[in-house]
C-alpha cells in the first residue's frame, strides 16, 4: 500500500510562495499527473516528495509513514529525471543496477533485475553501452528502467518526456503508461503538456502559483473547469469567454444575445464554451470570421464576437471564408459561467 | 545585412536564388577557394605561436639536451648523469624532492577536493570564500618562503607565541640541521599554503561543469554523501583532476624557492641542484643532466596521472 497524502505543505524561496499550503491525497496505484505552466510549482511539490527539497511547512505521508524527515533513499521511492541524469561513467547495465547496488542486493538478484527491467523496455542489447552512444529516447528507456528495477511503491517522474521529438514522445506515452499500470506502482507525473496529462492520467491536479486550482479525472476537467484558469489552460484551442450581464434571474446578456444562465445575483458573470460545441446556422451569437485554419479532421475559425476573439470548431467541409458573419449556436449544456471575482465555476 | 537583402530581393542573373540573397548570403567567390581557405586558415592562425615556439623552446631545449649528453668535443656521453649520481648529495637530493612531492601533492589533493566540495555547495559568500583561498596564488614562491620564514625562525612568530604561552624556555631552533623533521614540515606546510589553490580553481571549475541531477539521481537511488562522492563526482570530475594533478605534480617536482627561503641548501632538491651546479660549481653539463632528470620524472608522473585517472571514450560526459 502506498497511498501519498500531502498535508498542507508549503514552500517558500526567500519572499517568494514557491507552494502555498497544498493538500493532495493521490490514492495507491493512482497515476496522478500534476500540470501546470512553469513556475507554477509543480516540480517543486514533486522534489518534496522525493526529499531533494524540504518544505516549509507540512507534512508527506507515503503509506502509514511520514516520510518529509526521511532522507530520499529511505522513502521507497524511484525518480525519472527531465534530463534522464542517465550516469555517462557507467554502462547501461550498471546504471539500471546504480540503486540495487546501493540497497546492497545479492548480484544473482541484481542481474535478474536489470535484465528484467531492460528487457521491458526494450534496451536489452544496449546494457553494454555508455549514454553517451544512446539516443534520447534510449535513455530516456535507461531512466525509467532504473526506476522500475528498484520495485519501489512510488515513481515520481519529471517531465520525462519533455526532451523528445513529438514522434517519439507519443509512442512512450503509451509505453510509459502500459508499463507503469502493470508495476503495481503509484506514480506522479509532472508536466506542462497537456495533452500527455488528458492521456496518461488517472486523475490531474492543475497547478498555478502555488496552489491546485482543481483536481479531478481528465474528462471532468475538460468538461467542468472549476475555475476560469483551468478552461483557459485545459484544451487546444482552450475555452472561448465572453463578458455576460443580469438582465433578470436567470437571463444574461452577452454580446447582444440573451441566454439563460445561473440564478445568480451577481451583475457580471463570464459566459464560457468550448471551440467544438459550437454549432454553426440559426443561433443568437453574430461572429465575423477573421482567419481560416484547415487542419484536415477540422476547421478552425478565429472569429471576433462582441470586440472578443473567439474560436470556433467546424467540420472541414463547412463552406465558410474570411469576412463572413455566422450565426452561432453554443450547445445549451455545455456553456458553463464564472464568477469574474473570484474565478471560480458558477452552477447554471 | 536587412538592407542589402531588401536591395537584391529579385532574382539576379546567374546561379544564384533569390531566397539566397535575401538572406543576405551572396556567393560572389568559387566555392572551391573557400574550402582551401578554410581548410588552411587554422594553420595560417596557429603558426606564429608554433614558430615561436620552435625558436623560444624547443631550439633552447635541444641545446639544453645536447649540452646533458655530449662532451665539450662533440661526443655522445653518459658521463654528466654518471657524474650526477656519483656526487655525496645526490641520492638525498632525489630521496628529498620524491617525498616532498609524495607527501604534498596527496595532502593537496585532498584538501582542494574537501575544499572544492565545500564552496560548491556554499549558497552565499561563495565567491568570498574563494577569493580568500587563492590569495597564497598571488604570491610568488620566495616570497611565501619568506612568510613562513617569519613564522619559523629562532626570532619567529611561533616561538613568540610559544614563549609567551609559557611552553618554552628557550627559542627552538625549527629550521636548525639538527631537526630534519620540523625543517620538513615547514617546508611542507608552505607548499600546501602556497600551491593547493591551483588544484582548487580547477577543481571548483570542474564541479560546475557536473549536473546536479546526476547528484540527486544518486541520492534518491540510494547513495549517501560518501557514496555519491565516490560513485559520481569522483569519477566524472577526472578530467578536471587529470589537469590539476598534473599541472600540481610537475610542480612539485620544480620546488626551489619555498626550500632555499626556508632551510638555506640543508634541504637539498633536484631545482636546486641545477641551481648549484649551473651558477655556484659553473658545471653548466651537470645541470643540463639534472634538468634531464627533472623532465623525465615530471613526465613519468604525468603518464601515471593520466593512466589513473583515464576515462573512456564512450563514457566521457
Amino acid at each position: 500500500m502506498a497511498e501519498i497524502r500531502i498535508n498542507r505543505v508549503a514552500k517558500q524561496f526567500g519572499k517568494t510562495h514557491a507552494l502555498q499550503a497544498i493538500d493532495l491525497t493521490i490514492a495507491d496505484r493512482e497515476f496522478m499527473v500534476l500540470l501546470g505552466a512553469s513556475g507554477c510549482g509543480k516540480t517543486t511539490l514533486l522534489r518534496i516528495v522525493a526529499g531533494l527539497e524540504t518544505a516549509t511547512a507540512g507534512q508527506v505521508h507515503i503509506g502509514d509513514r511520514r516520510v518529509d524527515q526521511l532522507p530520499p533513499k529511505a522513502r521507497g521511492i524511484a525518480m525519472v529525471f527531465q534530463n534522464y541524469a542517465v550516469f555517462p561513467h557507467l554502462t547501461v547495465y550498471e546504471n539500471i543496477a546504480f540503486g540495487l547496488r546501493m540497497a546492497k542486493l545479492a548480484d544473482s538478484e541484481i542481474d535478474k533485475r536489470v535484465n528484467r527491467t531492460a528487457a521491458l523496455m526494450h534496451i536489452d542489447p544496449l546494457l553494454k553501452r555508455y549514454s553517451g552512444q544512446l539516443s534520447g529516447g534510449q535513455r530516456q528507456r535507461v531512466a525509467v528502467s532504473r526506476a522500475l528495477a528498484m520495485e519501489p511503491d512510488v515513481i515520481l517522474m519529471d517531465e520525462p518526456l519533455s526532451n523528445l521529438d513529438a514522434l517519439l514522445r507519443m509512442e512512450m506515452r503509451a509505453e510509459l503508461k502500459s508499463v507503469l499500470a502493470e508495476s503495481n506502482t503509484t506514480t506522479i507525473y509532472v508536466t506542462h503538456d497537456q495533452v500527455e496529462a488528458m492521456s496518461m492520467a488517472d486523475r490531474i491536479a492543475i497547478m498555478d502559483q502555488g496552489h491546485i486550482v482543481q483536481c479531478d479525472v481528465p474528462v471532468e476537467i475538460y468538461r467542468n473547469p472549476a475555475a476560469h484558469f483551468v478552461g483557459s489552460f485545459i484544451g487546444n484551442p482552450p475555452m472561448n469567454f465572453l463578458k455576460a450581464s443580469r438582465v433578470d434571474t436567470g437571463q444574461w446578456r452577452v454580446a447582444g444575445a440573451t441566454l439563460s444562465g445561473p440564478g445568480s445575483d451577481k451583475n457580471a458573470l463570464d459566459f464560457a464554451i468550448r471551440p467544438e460545441d459550437i454549432t454553426v446556422g440559426e443561433g443568437p451569437l453574430q461572429a465575423e470570421v477573421r482567419l481560416l485554419e484547415p487542419l484536415g479532421s477540422h476547421t478552425l475559425l478565429a472569429c471576433r464576437v462582441d470586440n472578443t476573439a473567439f474560436r470556433v470548431i467546424v467540420d472541414s467541409d463547412t463552406s465558410v471564408s474570411i469576412g463572413d458573419t455566422l450565426s452561432l449556436n453554443p450547445m445549451a449544456d455545455r456553456v458553463r459561467w464564472f464568477d469574474p471575482d473570484t474565478q471560480l465555476a458558477v452552477p447554471s | 545585412m536587412l538592407g542589402s537583402g531588401r536591395a537584391f530581393r529579385r532574382p539576379l542573373p546567374g546561379r544564384v536564388s533569390s531566397h539566397e540573397t535575401a538572406l543576405g548570403h551572396v556567393h560572389t567567390r568559387a566555392p572551391d577557394s573557400d574550402a582551401m581557405n578554410s581548410r588552411s586558415l587554422p594553420y595560417l592562425l596557429i603558426a606564429p605561436a608554433l614558430l615561436f615556439l620552435a625558436v623560444f623552446f624547443l631550439y633552447p631545449f635541444s641545446l639544453v639536451a645536447w649540452q646533458a649528453f655530449s662532451t665539450d668535443e662533440g661526443r655522445l656521453t653518459t658521463e654528466h648523469f654518471a657524474d650526477m649520481v656519483g656526487y655525496w648529495k645526490f641520492n638525498d637530493t632525489l630521496r628529498n624532492t620524491l617525498w616532498l612531492a609524495a607527501i604534498v601533492v596527496p595532502i593537496q589533493l585532498v584538501l582542494s577536493l574537501l575544499m572544492a566540495t565545500m564552496v560548491s555547495k556554499m549558497q552565499r559568500g561563495r565567491d568570498m570564500v574563494l577569493y580568500i583561498w587563492t590569495i597564497p596564488l598571488g604570491i610568488s614562491d620566495l616570497a611565501a618562503g619568506l612568510i613562513w620564514l617569519a613564522i619559523f625562525e629562532q626570532t619567529g612568530y611561533l616561538n613568540s607565541i610559544l614563549h609567551g604561552l609559557g611552553l618554552i624556555e628557550q627559542p627552538v631552533a625549527f629550521l636548525g640541521y639538527q631537526s630534519k623533521l620540523t625543517l620538513f614540515v615547514a617546508i611542507m606546510l608552505a607548499e600546501v599554503w602556497r600551491a593547493t589553490a591551483i588544484m582548487l580553481v580547477i577543481l571548483v571549475a570542474g564541479i560546475g561543469l557536473i549536473p546536479k541531477e546526476y547528484n540527486e539521481a544518486a541520492e534518491v537511488f540510494g547513495a549517501g554523501p560518501w557514496q555519491r562522492f565516490r560513485r559520481v563526482t569522483f569519477p566524472l570530475l577526472k578530467p578536471s583532476l587529470q589537469t590539476a594533478l598534473i599541472l600540481r605534480v610537475i610542480l612539485a617536482f620544480e620546488v626551489f624557492a619555498v626550500v632555499i627561503a626556508l632551510s638555506g641548501t640543508q634541504f637539498p632538491v633536484l631545482m636546486g641542484a641545477v641551481y648549484e651546479r649551473q651558477f655556484v660549481l659553473r658545471d653548466t653539463s651537470v645541470a643540463a643532466a639534472y634538468a634531464m632528470l627533472i623532465l623525465a620524472i615530471s613526465i613519468a608522473f604525468t603518464l601515471l596521472v593520466l593512466w589513473w585517472l583515464r576515462v573512456p571514450k564512450e563514457a566521457r560526459i
